[in-house]
């Protein structure tokens, strides 16, 4: 298991998380496409925490059938999640979008790349989202 | 094609890893400024061309095993970026030409687009 914190603010450290466990995962020899699925996933997951969650923690777990990736944040919650998962619907700045980003795409890229995805969300508490890559069996 | 090849067909100036250009073989490429398509559509081993400059651009390319940018309309990556990338070992290249124009020589060329898979919409 891995975890790191996703600070406020820290746009230019977005990505460092991902770049670990991304190291990691190759380290541990699973298949490059299950890794630039998980890279993707965590990478989707940590801009959004940032982006939306003000910051939290980005967490992997292997185990022997599947990994977890688990971002958690105490931001302001996701009103409708439908919404959010719809592509092209966004609620990022102006600031965020003339990065590359907020195109309302990473929510449908986390499901696109996982096997399963669970989103628990609270208005005013925060966001947990769970996503699963499940390992092929030999 | 070489990274090289693409480099002379394209003007590209190499900022950074020119030792890498011809260990490259570059078949399909992704141009875009939205970072957040290009997770979603690039293919990996894809040439990423893009005009935005900042760190982002090379983490994208990371996560999807990219193994190259070009920087199109003559922008020029932030420092931080063209740092990035030389640890990583991704070659940087500079093409002064603008998107549409780069896109278009290599499409011409026969780099082909990745497949962007239908929308239903």
């Amino acid at each position: 298991m891995e975890e790191y914190a996703i600070l406020a603010g820290d746009f230019s450290a977005i990505g460092e998380a991902s770049t670990k466990f991304k190291a990691t995962l190759k380290m541990l020899g699973i298949p490059s496409d299950l890794v630039r699925r998980a890279s993707v996933i965590a990478y989707e997951a940590e801009m959004n925490a940032l982006i939306h969650g003000g910051g939290g923690v980005l967490r992997m777990t292997v185990y022997d059938d599947r990994l977890e990736i688990v971002a958690r944040d105490e931001g302001p919650g996701i009103p409708d999640v439908s919404l959010a998962m719809q592509e092209g619907y966004s609620t990022a700045t102006d600031e965020i979008r003339e990065l590359g980003f907020g195109a309302g795409m990473g929510l449908p890229n986390i499901d696109r790349n996982a096997d399963s995805l669970l989103i628990e969300t609270e208005i005013d508490k925060g966001t947990t989202l769970l996503a699963t890559v499940i390992f092929p069996s030999p | 094609m070489k990274l090289r090849d693409i480099a002379s067909q394209i003007r590209a100036e190499v900022l950074s890893g020119e030792e890498l250009l011809d260990d490259i073989d570059i078949e399909c490429a992704y141009g875009a400024d939205l970072m957040s398509d290009v997770l979603a559509f690039a293919r990996p081993g894809s040439l990423l061309l893009t005009g935005l400059t900042n760190i982002q651009i090379v983490r994208t390319a990371q996560m999807l095993d990219l193994p190259a940018v070009v920087f199109v309309r003559g922008k020029k990556p932030q420092e931080a970026a063209v740092k990035l990338a030389s640890q990583i070992k991704m070659p940087i290249l500079l093409c002064h030409m603008s998107m549409f124009e780069s896109c278009g020589i290599l499409f011409q060329k026969g780099i082909l687009p990745c497949h962007i898979p239908d929308r239903g919409v």
